[in-house]
C-alpha cells in the first residue's frame, strides 16, 4: 500500500472531570503518516500539548494489538471507527486522507460516565461480571483438559462468544445503550460449558439483575450492536440469553 | 428470583412485549381472515354472518377482554419501554452513524407503536364503539356493519388514516414478529431465519388485505 502524509483537523471532546461540562476543541496535526495508528496520532497531537504547556488529552488504551478492549473512541460517528471488526488501536491513518476533520467523542451512556475527556467509567462492566461471570473450580492440580468430553458446535459457540474483550462499543452503538450484547456473550461462553453448568441459573439472573441496576437500557434487538462490535459477537447470543433468562427464573427455587 | 423481580427486569419487561405481541399478531390473523368477507361481494351477508358469530357469542366476547387486556399491557410496557431506553444515554452524540447495521423501522416501535394507537382510536370510534352501544355492551342486537364500513369509507380523509395506520402496522410487524421470537428465545439459526421470512411475508399480506377494505369500498369495488 502506498504511504503518503496527511494533515488534518481534530476536533476532540474536552472535559476536565465528571462535573465539568465539556465541549469540543479542534486541532490542526500535521505531516501524520499513513502508516501510523489511530493512536499514536493522538500521542503525536499529545506531544505537541506536552511542548505548548497545554493538558494531553485523556483516553484510554492498553494493549495496543486489539485484545484487551481498553480502548474506545466514537470515531466520525461511530465506535472503533470506520472499519469493520476493528478496535480503535487497530485503525491505521490510511483509513483518512489528507485535510479531513476527524470528530472524536467518548462513549456516551449513562451507565459510562465520563472521567475526563475521552475516558469513560466501564466499571459497570466488571460489576455485572462480577455478579456472575465465573465458575467454581476446586483447588489443587489441573485436571486433565481431554476428561471433561464438550460437544464440538456448543465448543464452537462458546469460544467465538468468550471473544469479547469487554470494549462497550455496543452500548455505545445501541440507541438505548443497552450492554445485552455484551452480557449474552458473557453468559452464553459459560452456559454452553459443562464448566458453566452449577451456576448456570444464578448466573443469568444475577447478572440481569445486575446489568440493570448499573443503569444500562433494555434491548430492542435493532442489530446495531452487532454490526459495530470489533469482536463480531453474534446477536443470536442475546436470543440465547433471553432463553437461559427465561428457564432459570421458571425452574428457580425461589 | 421472585416473579416481581422477574417481570420488572429489563428482560422480563420485554418477555412482557413479546408475549403480548404474539397475542396480538393471533388477533390480527382472525380479523382480517374475518373481514376478508367482505370480497364475497354479496352485499355484506357473509361478513355480517362473521361479525354477528364475534359479537354476539360468549366465547369470542370472553377473549375479546383478554385482547384489550393484552394490548393495554403492550402499550404500557412498550411506552414504559421506549421512554426509559431514551433517558439512558444522557449526552447525545454530537455525529452519530453508529445506527448502521439497524433498520430504521427497527429504531422506531414506540413511534409506529403510537401511530397505530392514534389509528386505533379512531377505528374503535368507527365501529367497535358505535356497534357495542348499540348492544348496550352484552350480547344485544348489532348494527350492519358492513353498511356501516361503506359510509365510513366513503370519505377520503378516513380512507388516507387508514392506509396511514396499516403502513404503521406492517413496519411494526416487520420487525415485531421476528423479535417477538428472539425475545422469548429462539436462538436457532434454522429457527430464525425461516421466522424472520415468515414475519416479512406476514407484515406485507396484513398490511395489503387491511389497506385493501377501505380502498375497495372508496373505489366502489362492493356493492
Ligand atoms: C395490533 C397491534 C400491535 C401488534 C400486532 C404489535 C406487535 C408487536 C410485536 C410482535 C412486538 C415485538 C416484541 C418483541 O420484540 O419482543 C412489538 C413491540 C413493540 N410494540 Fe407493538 N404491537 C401492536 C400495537 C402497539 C401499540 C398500540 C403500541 C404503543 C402505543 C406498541 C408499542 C410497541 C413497542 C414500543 C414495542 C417495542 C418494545 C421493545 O422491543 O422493547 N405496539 N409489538
Ligand atoms: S460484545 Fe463486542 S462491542 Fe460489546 S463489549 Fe464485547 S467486544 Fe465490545
Ligand atoms: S488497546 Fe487493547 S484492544 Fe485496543
Amino acid at each position: 500500500m502506498e504511504h503518503y502524509n496527511m494533515n488534518l483537523t481534530v476536533k476532540v471532546w474536552r472535559q476536565k472531570n465528571s462535573k465539568d461540562k465539556g465541549g469540543f476543541v479542534s486541532y490542526q496535526v500535521k505531516d501524520i503518516s499513513s502508516e501510523m495508528s489511530f493512536l499514536e496520532m493522538i500521542d503525536v497531537l499529545n506531544e505537541k500539548l506536552i511542548v505548548e504547556g497545554g493538558e494531553p488529552i485523556a483516553f484510554d488504551h492498553d494493549c495496543r494489538e486489539g485484545i484487551c478492549g481498553q480502548c474506545s473512541l466514537y470515531i466520525n460517528g461511530k465506535p472503533h471507527g470506520p472499519w469493520m471488526a476493528n478496535t480503535t488501536c487497530q485503525l491505521h491513518m490510511r483509513a483518512f486522507k489528507d485535510g479531513d476533520t476527524i470528530v472524536v467523542e467518548p462513549w456516551r451512556a449513562g451507565a459510562f460516565p465520563v472521567i475526563k475527556d475521552l475516558m469513560v467509567d466501564r466499571s459497570a462492566f466488571d460489576r455485572i461480571i462480577q455478579a456472575g461471570g465465573y465458575i467454581s473450580v476446586n483447588t489443587g492440580n489441573a485436571v486433565d483438559g481431554n476428561s471433561l468430553p464438550i460437544n464440538k458446535d456448543h465448543a464452537d459457540a462458546s469460544f467465538a462468544a468468550a471473544m469479547c474483550i469487554g470494549c462497550g462499543a455496543c452500548v455505545a452503538a445501541c440507541k438505548n445503550s443497552s450492554a445485552m450484547l455484551f452480557l449474552s456473550a458473557k453468559v452464553s461462553h459459560l452456559a454452553l460449558l459443562p464448566q458453566g453448568e452449577p451456576e448456570r441459573k444464578s448466573r443469568v439472573l444475577n447478572m440481569v439483575a445486575q446489568m440493570d441496576k448499573e443503569g444500562f437500557g433494555a434491548c430492542t434487538n435493532t442489530g446495531a450492536c452487532e454490526a459495530t462490535c470489533p469482536k463480531e459477537i453474534s446477536i443470536s447470543n442475546i436470543a440465547r440469553l433471553n432463553k437461559e433468562y427465561l428457564f432459570s427464573s421458571l425452574s428457580s427455587d425461589k | 428470583m421472585t416473579w416481581k423481580q422477574v417481570f420488572t427486569s429489563s428482560v422480563g419487561k420485554k418477555l412482557v412485549m413479546g408475549f403480548t405481541g404474539i397475542f396480538l399478531i393471533l388477533f390480527l390473523l382472525v380479523h382480517v381472515s374475518l373481514n376478508a368477507c367482505i370480497w364475497a361481494n354479496d352485499g355484506g351477508k357473509m361478513f355480517n354472518a362473521g361479525a354477528h358469530f364475534m359479537g354476539a357469542n360468549v366465547v369470542p366476547r370472553i377473549l375479546e377482554i383478554g385482547l384489550f387486556a393484552g394490548l393495554i399491557l403492550h402499550i404500557i410496557q412498550g411506552l414504559m419501554l421506549e421512554f426509559s431506553n431514551r433517558s439512558k444515554r444522557g449526552v447525545a452524540y454530537a455525529n452519530n452513524y453508529g445506527n448502521k447495521g439497524s433498520k430504521w423501522y427497527s429504531r422506531s416501535m414506540g413511534i409506529l407503536g403510537t401511530l397505530i394507537l392514534l389509528f386505533l382510536i379512531l377505528h374503535m370510534s368507527n365501529f367497535w364503539f358505535p356497534n357495542r352501544s348499540h348492544q348496550n355492551f352484552m350480547l344485544g342486537e348489532e348494527i350492519d356493519l358492513y353498511a356501516k364500513m361503506k359510509t365510513t369509507f366513503s370519505e377520503l380523509w378516513v380512507v388516507i388514516v387508514y392506509v396511514l395506520g396499516c403502513l404503521s402496522l406492517g413496519y411494526h410487524l416487520a420487525h415485531g414478529f421476528q423479535s417477538a421470537f428472539k425475545t422469548m428465545g429462539v436462538h436457532n439459526k434454522k429457527y430464525n431465519q425461516i421466522l424472520t421470512s415468515i414475519g416479512y411475508g406476514f407484515s406485507v399480506i396484513i398490511t395489503v388485505a387491511f389497506v385493501m377494505m377501505p380502498l375497495s369500498f372508496y373505489l366502489g369495488w362492493l356493492s
